[in-house]
């Protein structure tokens, strides 16, 4: 099973099944140590559950999995030591202080009292929770308490950790905190499996991804593979004066091809152009002296990537699977090109 | 939100990450221990738990005394020397409860996830988390012979029978708390685990010598009363309050707590790895 190779993660066609649901139906995964490896796919694809066979809390019932040499049934204690997890749902407790939190953890970890108590100050201070450091945890906002949860992950560096969905429901200022965090983490060597439904995220953070749909993997490659295989994303503009849009719309249509109006009277929007196009049609605006307010060129939803791949869409069983975290202004075309 | 606080130094970050030896593996004891701490500390945070097992024996202990003390033994003083050691023994047992609600409300959270994804004694949450709850079960006590005395109860063990009675009945319900833990590992919301929870104690409590003399019942029932385990609890408290230990009663107790212990400690650390 172990094979010696630098693989972080081995597993071939792990399987686990809620009553009549195949939550996780035949995954393989190969992650190289020391990369981050995103398992992108919509709600209910399996990614949480695969994560949880991964770090031991749950047993497989089918296939089987090693986790740093480690096989995840027999040798589970010692793949305990070398991991970490950040659930998807906090874990952290809520009704301690974020201090004591990680106090708790250094504790349960082996440290002592007085040592216990410095990690946690240097953690605090270097995730920039420190001023909320004595205030109990259920008081915290969304990014602070992803970025405790976070710490407490690291109270002891892990060789390996899981992160579920990290970024899900943060602002885009506390979303970009994590990234800068987990690219940290493996700058210093540690190898993250990283489980998101943006495809954005994967692609800002991980090495490799592999697509998850239904409890089986179905594509696997980098961030660029992936998005060849899409192709194209959406080009989004926002005139200065909404009174020239079906002008503006025009032009677009010529250079880049199909236009939708959006519900905001100044913008327009066309899916499917890839950034040359896009440049080509911004420049026809430019030129036919339609000022804009605004420009992007948005990354493939991971509906179009599902659209792409599958030929469906993905089933996603609420919103947040098929809205992305909002992308700044500035995440524009040089970043597909 | 924050509203002001720059973004963390990757810097620091990478400090924070690359700067930890790792310490050796933790005890059972001072994995223990440490979720004995996580226990106070929640006791600390959230007192409101602690009004909940306190309010409902105090409200027995006034209403007994002076709606049926009279009825019951011909007077509330008499009634309440009756009937105060076995009050204690309701409000603590009762507090065991919240020990299963307790533990079902931490599974629904994440955090339970990290803990048993650590490398740790196994049973080491568990105990802990009932370390923390025997402050409880102290304080749900001592408020109640607190009350007692100040209605006028005055136990002729004096200050070392209450003590000595607290402390039998705490060791009692430290191990009849794993059967509520089970029940908290068990089923699916708090609220299930507090109705069934209450469901069992309720009749145990008032089918015991708690409130009423046995000898003045039915006999089936009179018989029932007597081999209930919170009777023989209730007896052995009484008796150390009084001054007089009940050795057997005493004994019996501590046995009973012991098998409830051996039985359900094992079951509670299978589930809970399990669920
Ligand atoms: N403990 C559980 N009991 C029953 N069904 C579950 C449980 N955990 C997950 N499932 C089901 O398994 C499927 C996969 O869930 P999950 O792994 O959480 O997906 P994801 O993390 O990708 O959203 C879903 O249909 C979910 O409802
Ligand atoms: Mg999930």
């Amino acid at each position: 099973m172990t094979t010696g190779t630098a693989l972080a993660i081995e597993a071939s066609g792990l399987g686990k099944s809620f009553g009549r649901t195949r939550a996780v139906n035949g995954v393989d995964l190969a992650v190289p140590a020391g990369s981050i490896y995103g398992v992108l796919g919509p709600n209910g694809a399996g990614k949480t559950t695969t994560i949880r066979m991964l770090a031991t809390l749950i047993t497989p019932d089918a296939g089987s999995a090693s986790v740093l040499g480690h096989d995840i049934v027999a040798e589970a204690d010692a793949v305990r030591e070398l991991v970490s997890l950040t659930g998807q749902l906090a874990s952290v407790d809520e009704d301690l202080t974020g201090r004591e939190n990680l106090v708790l953890l250094g504790r349960l970890l082996g440290y002592s009292r007085a040592a216990a108590r410095d990690r946690a100050d240097e953690l605090l201070e270097a995730f920039d929770i420190a001023e909320a450091a004595g205030r109990l945890v259920k008081h915290y906002s969304g990014g602070m308490r992803r970025r405790l949860d976070i710490a407490a992950s690291i109270v002891v560096t892990p060789q390996l950790m899981f992160l579920d969905e990290p970024t899900t429901g943060l602002d885009p200022r506390s979303r970009n905190q994590v990234w800068e965090i987990v690219r940290a983490l493996v700058g210093e060597g540690t190898t993250i499996l990283l489980c998101t439904q943006y495809l954005e995220e994967a692609d800002q953070l991980a090495d490799g991804i592999a697509v998850i749909d239904r409890g089986r993997v179905i594509a696997e490659g980098t961030p660029g593979h992936l998005k060849a295989s899409v192709g194209t994303g959406s080009l989004r503009v926002r005139l200065l004066d909404p009174a020239r849009r079906d002008e503006a719309a025009q032009v677009l249509e010529r250079s880049v091809g199909p236009v939708v109006a959006e519900p905001e009277p100044a913008a327009l929007s066309s899916t499917g152009v890839d950034a040359e196009r896009a440049a080509i049609g911004v420049a026809e605006l430019a030129r036919a002296g339609i000022g804009l307010a605004h420009f992007s060129l948005e990354q493939p939803s991971l509906d179009e990537v599902f659209l792409a791949l599958t030929g469906h869409a993905a089933e996603a069983t609420d919103d947040e699977a098929t809205t992305g975290p909002a992308t700044p202004a500035t995440d524009t075309l040089q970043e597909l090109s | 939100m924050t509203t002001t606080t720059p973004a963390p130094t990757t810097a620091a970050v990478r400090r924070a990450i690359s700067s930890t030896p790792r310490p050796p593996r933790p005890g059972p004891l001072t994995a223990a221990l440490a979720f004995g701490w996580r226990g106070m500390l929640k006791v600390k945070h959230v007192p409101e738990q602690l009004l909940d097992v306190t309010v409902t024996p105090v409200m027995f202990l006034l209403m007994f005394t002076y709606l049926f003390g009279g009825a019951i033994a011909g007077s509330t003083s008499a009634y309440l020397d009756y009937t105060l050691p076995g009050l204690l023994v309701m409000s603590v047992l009762f507090t065991t409860v919240y020990s299963g609600v307790a533990l079902n409300t931490d599974l629904t959270k994440g955090v339970v996830d990290r803990f048993r994804s650590l490398p740790i004694w196994r049973p080491a949450p568990l105990l802990g988390s009932l370390l923390g709850d025997s402050v409880r079960y102290v304080v749900a006590g001592t408020v109640i012979i607190v009350v007692g005395v100040a209605l006028g109860y005055r136990p002729d063990g004096g200050f070392p029978g209450a003590v000595a009675a607290l402390a039998l009945v705490v060791v009692f319900s430290f191990g009849l708390s794993w059967i509520f833990s089970v029940l908290g590992l068990l089923m699916r919301t708090p609220n299930a685990v507090m109705n069934a929870g209450f469901m069992a104690i309720f009749p145990l409590t008032f089918l015991s010598n708690v409130f009423v003399d046995p000898a003045t019942l039915p006999g089936p029932l009179e018989a029932f009363v007597d081999v209930n385990p919170i009777s023989v609890l209730a007896t052995a408290s009484r008796s150390l309050m009084a001054g007089e230990p009940d050795g057997a009663a005493i004994v019996v107790s501590l046995a009973v707590a012991a098998v409830l212990a051996l039985v359900f400690i094992p079951v509670t650390t299978r589930l809970y790895r399990s669920r």
